[in-house]
């Protein structure tokens, strides 16, 4: 019976059904959208993965994370590194080094040939970064805002090494024109499919992942641990660890979308790891709702979308028009898009079914 | 003081002693014998020595009041027992001396304490409150499930807080009164063996003051409990002994009476202005 009653409690019924919805939705996409717009929602797709772990870890856990362009740069170059070496074929080295470099491949590229280890490593170089930075900071009770400025210094850090090292990371031009994803010909329109599901598989399995978490005892932690730190460890926790794995399972999924990006946008560049995409990621979350399961999710691909069709129309309007939105959300409805529909329901009367 | 709003709307809410029980254990539990001990404890900042030459000891079953006029170093003698500031000197909870551990890590050890401003988290509900009070021993990977059932803990300790029936509400909404027992709750949940509580009846009605005080004579029985405090009347009922700091120092310390006819502390603290303060 008890099993019953919270299969039909509201909650959960609502977020299953979302879910559901969702799913469908993304099902429906390629019967309707043309290959060129599937592979843009695509590209969307994957940078809502980053705002999925932003929800969490800035929704949730209160870390004003300013700078996941660092992980989702990492999960993208590393990809892009080991498709690089796979269409350069066994031994062989990619074109652009033989352009640019010594002609000679890196030691500390060897390890991105294989398949199997250049998986492992997209969601181990990451996850261990993040670790050490998080504990490193965390520890030090290094918060808010100290924290944002931090963050966002190592995007820009990372952006500048990368640009600087052109004979190994390709530099501003970034690392580009793959042929093959694990094998499959990335000019053929059923793989693009394949690639746009993968996608949208991948953002289902993290929008779950989410929801475990904060349905959780870790999430209500980490509710506890935002609103009242120091009351959190005068009951025996440790507070850091609590933020360090909102923060390393947030940077999982930045490097898991970055990893997507790249065969689906066929480029990876500086341009997409610094300081502006990484507030870009930011306001996606804040416009949809940084405290709900799905506002950053939807936020993030309404943002994306925006930005294109705006940009289409008005070339430079876009910067505008986000640094304008972004204002408006905050100063009028700091919850998000997603807190109009719990401030509808509210006005409705009592008793209709939400 | 007191905020009678919210508390008139909200069913009524009464301490269960008996609920208590459940959660302290029997009266065998009790020559087990904890005590706090302090000794020399001196706490500086940036030259401003708030605390020094503090010596203390509290035993099980002695309800401790601290007193002494603002900026005393009540709440810093707290602060440094439970390492949120720096001390020197010595400080040891049976035997676990507990200076230069970390916050956290002196919880542990079975010491908890309450603020000056009820600090519940707000956000989540009574049960989910109490849960995590009740949670720092739990292994970090049954942390990623669900909570099963209401751990027993925790409802004894709703019962014994009387707020079984606001369970699911947020703390936040609590009246004054009941985000205060709600704290006590979870110091119970916490299974904290010495208690530290920053002025735990400010702001009570008197009927919630006088149900408190029988709860903290109920738990001082068996555990460790030091309790800063400025209502006089309180501490007259309540008190089996009490400390006066002055200045960061110890100024006095005995029964009520010994306390209240010592003249030292008449002069400082004790004497008819505050007896006026009172009425």
């Amino acid at each position: 019976m008890t099993v019953l009653t919270t299969l039909l409690r509201p909650g959960r019924t609502r977020t299953l059904a979302a879910f559901g919805l969702a799913a469908v939705l993304l099902l429906l996409a390629p019967l309707v959208l043309s290959p060129f717009r599937l592979d843009l929602l695509a590209k969307f797709l994957c940078l809502a993965m980053v705002a999925v772990g932003i929800g969490l870890a800035w929704g949730r856990g209160g870390l004003l994370t300013l700078g996941q362009g660092v992980y989702f740069g990492l999960g993208a170059y590393l990809m892009a590194m080991h498709l690089k070496l796979a269409d350069a074929g066994p031994g062989g080295v990619p074109d652009f080094m033989l352009l640019y470099g010594t002609g000679q491949v890196p030691g500390w590229w060897e390890p991105l040939r294989s398949p199997v280890s250049a998986i492992l490593l997209i969601l181990v170089v990451p996850a261990a970064l993040a670790a050490l930075l998080g504990w490193a900071v965390f520890t030090r009770r290094v918060r808010g805002a100290y924290f944002a400025i931090l963050s966002q210094a190592l995007a820009a850090a990372f952006a500048i090494l990368l640009i600087g090292q052109q004979q190994t990371t390709g530099g501003t031009n970034g690392l580009n024109g793959f042929r093959a994803f694990f094998g499959y010909d990335l000019a053929d329109p059923v793989n693009k499919q394949m690639l746009y599901l993968i996608a949208a598989a991948v953002l289902l399995l993290m929008v779950a992942i989410v929801r475990q978490l904060t349905v959780s005892r870790f999430g209500e932690l980490l509710v506890a641990v935002r609103d009242q730190e120091d009351r959190v460890r005068f009951l025996g926790y440790d507070p850091a660890a609590v933020k360090v794995v909102a923060y390393v399972v947030a940077a999982v999924m930045a490097a898991v979308g970055g990893a997507l990006f790249v065969p689906i946008a066929g480029i990876v560049s500086p341009a997409d790891v610094g300081v502006v995409p990484s507030i870009g990621f930011l306001i996606g979350v804040a416009i949809g709702g940084r405290a709900t399961l799905l506002g950053p999710v939807l936020g993030s691909i309404a943002v994306s979308w925006a930005q294109t069709s705006i940009s289409e129309q008005f070339p430079s309007g876009w910067i505008y028009f986000q640094g304008a939105l972004f204002i408006l959300v905050i100063a009028f409805l700091p919850g998000g898009l997603a807190s109009v529909a719990g401030k509808l329901r509210r006005r409705a009367p009592e008793g209709s079914p939400a | 003081m007191s905020e009678m709003s919210s508390t008139e709307q909200q069913p009524e809410t009464e301490i269960d002693l008996a609920a208590a029980e459940a959660l302290l254990g029997t009266d065998a539990d009790r020559f087990k014998h904890d005590y706090l001990e302090v000794r020399g404890l001196r706490v500086e900042f940036d030259g401003f020595v708030a605390v020094r030459d503090v010596d203390l000891t509290v035993t099980q079953g002695d309800l401790r009041f601290l007193i002494g006029p603002n900026g005393a170093g009540k709440t810093t003698l707290i602060d440094a027992v439970t390492g949120l500031v720096r001390a020197t000197g010595s400080v040891s909870f049976g035997r676990t001396a507990l200076l230069g551990r970390s916050t956290h890590r002196i919880a542990r050890a079975g010491v908890g304490r309450t603020f000056q401003t009820a600090s519940v988290f707000e956000e989540l509900t009574v049960l989910q409150n109490l849960d995590i009070a009740a949670g720092a021993r739990r292994a970090p990977l049954t942390l990623l499930r669900r909570r099963p059932a209401t751990p027993e803990a925790v409802e004894h300790a709703l019962e014994t807080v009387g707020l079984t029936a606001l369970r699911d509400v947020p703390a936040g909404v609590l009246a004054h009164g009941q985000k205060q027992w709600l704290e006590i709750g979870m110091l119970l949940v916490q299974d904290a063996h010495l208690l530290l509580l920053d002025e735990p009846v400010a702001g009570m009605t008197q009927a919630e003051r006088e149900e408190t005080g029988q709860l903290l004579r109920r738990i001082g029985s068996q555990r460790v409990v030091v309790v800063v405090e400025h209502d006089m009347e309180f501490l007259r009922s309540f008190a089996d002994s009490v400390t006066v700091m002055h200045q960061g120092r110890v100024l006095a310390e005995g029964t009520v009476n010994e306390v209240q006819n010592d003249p030292a502390v008449v002069e400082v603290y004790l004497g008819a202005p505050t007896q006026g303060d009172l009425a």
